[in-house]
């Protein structure tokens, strides 16, 4: 059977997720993932046309509260569990190499 | 302090540490060593734990209703100065800064950390092998998995490692794994309880609740973590207060049994020990009848485009950026998509792949929007059978627990496994595993479903079933 997701798609998907794939892991990935999506396609049978999306369950409107200051965690704390940090701010490599 | 201190449920042990008969720290003492050993031998353990306290809390707080009962707490909440990790070697070491309020709201009334707990990676999973850690075992039989993905801390509490946890359930990692396991394990409303500090998976389904060896210990844990809290918008204010179960009959009760979630895919056993369920109830006054979930079936579909949609999103925080593992790498793009790549385990990488597929542009309407129309229709299949019923009863999951290693290779089997339970969270509405048998040796759950706030009434009729149910965990005690 024809998989559901081709292996260029699944590399499409990859890069929207930033996720770096294998040489390897593409076909098993599209494999698994095809598998899933035949069994999702089953809710492409029912009539919804008329249902209304649910989101949430809980219907929470103007969860608003008082907009008072407070202080923040203190920078260092924040900064303690960075892989790399640079004059208090955390250190990536370059955009560009 | 006797060893039969550790037989007790939270409720007698506080109420002993309450009247003096027994030390809190002596007990908790006596779990840690416990626990400690567990996490010393490793995979040759049961495995269920991340971390074990080296020692007592300075200040043992045998006050509050808790009275310093050690809590074994679930890998996933953030426990400041604790490891967190949510089971993933993305966030190996992690130590957070502050603590999640449901956590915090337990110790708050007297109870003491004891044990972060071996989980599935970001809650995904059915079994506790997509641990990043290592799989936990099922203290019943050892060749057999916990279920998942709260899978350490339903063993740790059966095996009697841990007086209670706490855990969280998405689609039933609360539930199923007590099931597997022969204990209790609520999944409240959706709201009841504070997400704020809880590692998120799926925002719109995840809820805390906890694990334990009997109702009124789950009332007891429940009644300190609810309510309104400023850090979750979507936390709400328990409409009343919690109370201690006591009921031990079901006169008057009307309890629905859909056909949908209790036909095929049951296995015989497991049929069996539900039967037998249905007819006490019967025999404690409740009347039995079929109620229609017609969406049910579909609830599973809806189920793995919404989590995975919810968690590709959740899960875009890990870059190596402020926490965690960082890939070595020349340049930003790389360092992102290796990181990810090598701090992400297989399930993992699976659902972001899947969840950013269903949100991607040209499948959005087909997948995410369906699936959340599906969603409208589940809740209201729920609305509809609560105007006849007061309780939905179902097994808790499909089998008994199955062999480690049985069905990794397979992910759509494993996703059966939340058949039963996923119709539920998807409703967001309260629901309860209680032991209801052994099937060829092994624990078989029932579950029972109520509205949302149903909470009471709902621990009452778990209440009812557990005494007249009579189930011996004692096969699990290490």
């Amino acid at each position: 059977m024809t998989p559901v997701i081709s292996n260029d798609e699944v590399l499409h998907v990859a890069r929207l997720a930033r996720l770096a794939l294998r040489e390897d892991e593409i076909e098993p990935m599209a494999r698994e993932l095809s598998a899933v999506l035949e069994h999702i396609a089953r809710i492409g049978e029912l009539d919804l046309d008329d249902v209304e999306p649910t989101s949430h369950v809980v219907e929470v409107t103007g969860a608003l509260r008082a907009d008072e200051p407070r202080p923040s965690l203190p920078r260092d704390v924040v900064l303690s569990q960075a892989p790399a940090v640079s004059d208090g701010g955390f250190l990536v490599p370059s955009p560009q190499a | 302090m006797s060893s039969g201190a550790l037989e007790l449920s939270a409720v007698a042990a506080a109420a002993a540490i309450r009247d003096g008969s027994l030390s809190a720290g002596e007990l908790f003492d006596a779990y840690r060593e416990r626990a400690g050993a567990d996490r010393a031998a490793g995979e040759q353990g049961l495995n269920c734990f991340t971390w074990v306290a080296d020692e007592r809390p300075a200040q043992a707080p045998a006050g509050g209703p808790l009275a310093g009962l050690p809590l074994a707490v679930k890998d996933l909440f953030c426990t400041e100065g604790v490891p967190s990790q949510s089971g993933s070697r993305i966030l190996e070491g992690y130590l957070p800064p502050y603590t999640a309020t449901a956590v915090a709201r337990l110790l708050d009334a007297g109870a003491s950390l004891l044990a972060k707990t071996n989980q599935d990676e970001f809650a995904m999973g059915s079994s506790n092998e997509n641990s990043g850690y290592g799989p936990v075992r099922n203290p019943w039989d050892r060749a057999r998995v916990p279920g998942g993905s709260s899978g350490g801390s339903a063993a740790a509490v059966a095996a009697g490692l841990a007086p209670w946890a706490l855990g969280t359930d998405t689609g039933g990692s609360i539930r199923q794994p007590a099931a597997l396991c022969g204990i209790v394990g609520l999944k409240p409303t959706y709201g009841a309880v504070s997400r704020y500090g809880m590692i998120a998976f799926a925002s719109s389904l995840d809820q805390a609740g906890p694990l334990t060896r009997d109702v009124a210990d789950a009332a007891l844990a429940f009644a300190q973590m609810v309510g309104r809290d400023a850090c979750d918008a979507t936390s709400l204010e328990f409409p009343h207060a919690i109370t201690a179960p006591s009921a031990e009959r079901l006169d008057g009760v009307r309890i629905g049994v859909p056909d949908e979630l209790t036909g095929d895919g049951i296995e015989a056993g497991v049929r069996a020990c539900f039967e037998a369920a249905l007819a006490r109830a019967e025999e404690l006054g409740a009347q039995v009848q079929t109620v229609r979930l017609a969406h049910a079936p579909h609830a599973l579909s809806a189920y793995y485009v919404l989590a995975p949609a919810e968690a590709s999103s959740n899960l875009a925080r890990f870059d190596g950026v402020r926490y965690g593992l960082r890939a070595e790498a020349q340049e930003l793009l790389e360092m992102y998509t290796s990181t990810r790549h090598d701090g992400f385990g297989a399930e993992v990488r699976r659902r972001i792949m899947l969840g950013t597929y269903a949100l991607s542009s040209g499948y959005y309407d087909a997948y995410y929007g369906r699936a959340q129309r599906v969603r409208t229709k589940v809740a209201g299949d729920f609305r509809e059978a609560f105007a006849e019923v007061d309780f939905i009863l179902t097994p808790t999951a499909p089998t008994v627990a199955f062999a480690l290693g049985e069905k990794t290779g397979d992910p759509l089997a494993m996703y059966l496994n939340d058949y039963c339970t996923v119709p539920m969270s998807l409703a967001g509405i309260p629901a309860i595993s209680i032991p209801c048998g052994l099937s060829a040796g092994l624990p078989v759950g029932l579950q029972i479903a109520g509205p949302a706030f149903s909470e009471n009434r709902l621990l009452d009729a778990a209440h009812a079933f557990e005494h007249a149910l009579e189930f011996d965990g004692s096969g699990a005690r290490v």
